[in-house]
């Protein structure tokens, strides 16, 4: 599905990635771990097209595909989703209004019919259901005075109307109460298929608990410095990044949670 | 993201749809302006004595009087003595008797405009006023509104058929001493709108005067009257267009309204005059005096105006609030782009007691144009427990064009309040980036962000010029992201 060589990445001529290398198969779960400015969020951003991002050297394919060459709504047709780590408002824009947007360039792009505003909010209402957002949150605008955790689950709402081949979550679990990561990791399970891939980017292992990965990689500097199984989470967590030689302030501040 | 402002720059790159030229034999007066062409004008619609001598004092005024330049808006000196100030399709006879009698030439240039005017095809619900260059061509449902009572008719004909009325009011509002361009409007007016809608009567459908000015170094003066007497309701919608011309062409209109005891007076503009071409060349001045009198107790007056078009705006439709309870509104869009000039605003003048008023505005600036909002909130001494509400919101798209503000509050009334928000915001990358992220086109993006910012407004317009003023910023968007 997704293969990532030797990607290199700065922003304001400072390099932030350092020769990324990353595969995934369809259906499986990875997770990337790693302390604050380890470079996660950015791999997320350059993944999903950020011009914000240059890439100086490497090659990404989406199912064989060069990704790098396409532009972010190309890569959003092609099933890149990126669950954002803080979803900015769009005020006066209702969610509803949105979402059918984006749905529709979707279909458009896969030859479907569009959806008309009657069919899409009996599909929005059903899903809205599924992250335990109430369906009134349609009409607000996108994100608009919405709290941490309204947002992210409204993120996983879109992937779950959007259906990605590639799922991109971006620290998803930060600022959640214990209740609402349940809500947003049973969303996420349900996404997982054997026709998709779902890159987890997290700080904390406690996601883990929830959503269980195929794949664990520590991301340091720039570079993945070490890959494993679901234990790999589990050693980060009692040990601390310090285990790899790696400083971090914020895990020795609050470890794991 | 560094490349969006370029990205936005393309996307504001429009074409500008209404702006071919109508072929058509017309009467154009010899550019110029002197007592002479007056009379002409006068006598050529027809008009009563005391209008002659009406436009003779204003014109008189006016040649002692200074154009303004307090605008925060930059345009060459203007020749009148350049201008032709009446220009007409010819006809057979004075007036047509039936849309038969319409030039088709004409009849199509409104079907362009996507205004029927034909029987068979007339806008449901709508009633329209077409003013060509200086005449009025053609007034559709005269019927249905006569039953009513409603007169909605030219205002050349209003004079020649309604002349107590005209006289009654005309200029009761917007005096021809009042500034420089509604001196010469008095002056020159050559047609517009009249209403009249009488007691206690709801007008059945919506009334819209559609402007069209076609001809070559030819102003357009109009003047529109409308009078809701005691109790009633009017909702009226003006539109225009112009075709794409090298040289700037004038646009120097008159509106005045007056509201009655009890009476409601919806007015709103969708205004898209031809801009001038992206490099600033051509378009429209568009210099008009438009202003209410609530002179009635719990009488209210709306404002809505989505203003698009024209290459210099200097316009501030204004409420003088003089009856007890009565009620203003301004809700406005004006989008900028270009080399456009915007400065715009409204004037709520608070007399009576317990007025209040609304101002909502709302100012889109792309390109490398300039956008203003200006606004008077004034308190006279009676005006106990007034209050006004205030809300100026600009949004920028890329980062070569300005918007300001100029809000002026004068209170001589100590129970007065008014309140006064203003916030600026940009098209921001991020959102940009989100709508992407999720497979939307960057055209499609920027007109959804823009037209959530306009929503407050959007909402107070009627339900079929809503989805016209959202497709209208659209097609003014469209280039302006790549």
């Amino acid at each position: 599905m997704l293969s990532i060589k030797n990607l290199h990445a700065s922003v304001e001529g400072k390099e932030i990635l350092k020769g990324i290398n990353l595969e995934i198969k369809d259906g499986e779960v990875h997770a990337i771990m790693g302390p604050n400015g380890s470079g996660k969020s950015t791999l997320s951003q350059v993944l999903a097209g950020n011009d914000a991002f240059e890439v100086t050297s490497g090659e990404v394919t989406l199912n064989g595909e060069d990704l790098l060459e396409k532009s972010t709504e190309e890569r959003a047709r092609d099933g890149v989703f990126l669950a954002f780590q803080y979803p900015v408002e769009i005020p006066g824009v209702s969610n509803l209004q949105f979402m059918r947007t984006a749905v529709n360039a979707m279909r458009h792009h896969n030859g479907e019919p569009e959806m008309n505003a009657a069919e899409f909010m009996k599909l929005a209402r059903e899903v809205s259901k599924q992250v335990d957002l109430d369906p009134a949150f349609l009409k607000r605008g996108v994100n608009e005075g919405f709290s941490g955790g309204e947002k992210k689950r409204n993120e996983i709402m879109q992937a779950l109307l959007l259906q990605p081949k590639l799922a991109i979550l971006d620290e998803t679990d930060s600022g959640l109460d214990i209740d609402a990561l349940k809500v947003v990791a049973d969303g996420v399970n349900a996404l997982r298929s054997k026709d998709r891939a779902i890159l987890m980017v997290t700080h904390y292992q406690r996601l883990l608990d929830h959503i269980v990965p195929d794949y664990v990689h520590v991301l340091a500097g720039g570079r993945i410095i070490k890959s494993g199984g679901r234990e790999l989470a589990l050693e980060l967590e009692e040990r601390g990044y310090g285990w790899l030689g790696i400083k971090d302030e914020a895990t020795a501040a609050s470890p794991a949670n | 993201m560094a490349t969006t402002d370029q990205e936005v720059n393309e996307l504001i790159k429009r074409e500008y749809e209404h702006g071919f030229v109508t072929e058509i034999e017309a009467d154009t007066f010899e550019a110029g302006l002197n007592e002479d062409v007056i009379a002409r004008l006068s006598a050529i619609k027809k008009e009563p004595e005391f209008m002659l001598e009406w436009r003779l004092k204003a014109y008189r005024r006016w040649l002692e009087m200074k154009e303004p330049d307090w605008a925060h808006v930059g345009y060459p000196k203007i020749d009148y003595n350049s201008i032709s100030y009446y220009s007409a399709p010819k006809r057979k006879e004075d007036m047509p008797q039936s849309l038969d009698d319409v030039d088709p030439e004409l009849l199509k240039t409104y079907e362009k405009l996507g205004i029927p005017l034909h029987e068979r095809a007339k806008l449901a619900g709508v009633a329209v006023d077409a003013v060509f260059d200086s005449v009025s061509v053609a007034t559709t449902f005269k019927e249905p509104l006569a039953k009513a009572g409603v007169i909605f008719c030219s205002i050349s004909e209003a004079l020649r058929d309604h002349p107590e009325l005209v006289k009654k009011y005309l200029g009761t509002v917007v005096p021809h001493t009042d500034n420089y361009f509604a001196g010469l409007n008095a002056a020159v007016f050559s047609d517009g709108t009249f209403v009249y809608v009488p007691k206690g009567v709801r007008c059945p459908m919506e009334l819209s005067t559609y402007f069209r000015i076609n001809a070559a170094n030819t102003g357009q003066f109009e003047r529109t009257l409308i009078i809701a007497d005691e109790g009633s309701y009017v909702s009226y919608l003006e539109g225009c267009t112009a075709p794409m011309r090298d040289e700037n062409q004038l646009h120097a209109a008159v509106v005045e309204l007056i509201a009655l005891d009890d009476a409601q007076i919806k007015y709103s503009t969708v205004q898209n005059w031809y801009p001038g071409d992206e490099n600033g060349k051509g378009g429209i001045y568009n210099f008009v005096t438009k202003r209410a009198a609530c002179i009635g107790k719990n009488s209210k007056v709306s404002w809505t105006q989505v203003e698009t078009g024209s290459a210099v705006t200097w316009k501030y439709p204004s409420c003088i609030l003089r009856g007890e309870n009565s009620v203003g509104e301004f809700y406005s869009v004006a989008l900028t782009h270009n080399y456009q000039q915007a400065d715009t605003g409204t004037k709520m003048i608070h007399l009576g007691k317990n007025t209040s008023s609304t101002i909502i505005s709302k100012g889109i600036s792309a390109g490398k144009s300039s956008n203003a909002y200006r606004g008077l909130v004034k308190f006279g001494p009676r005006a106990e427990g007034a209050r006004n509400f205030t809300q100026c919101d600009s949004l920028l798209i890329g980062d070569r064009c300005g918007a300001h503000t100029f809000p002026y509050i004068e209170s001589l009334n100590k129970t007065a309040i008014v309140e006064h928000e203003a916030t600026t915001s940009k098209v921001s990358d991020e959102q940009m980036f989100l709508c992407r992220q999720r497979g939307i086109d960057p055209e499609q993006a920027v007109s959804m962000i823009v037209n959530g910012f306009c929503k407050e407004v959007f909402k107070e317009l009627p339900m079929e010029f809503a989805v016209e003023a959202g497709k209208l910023l659209e097609v003014s968007l469209e280039g302006s992201v790549g």
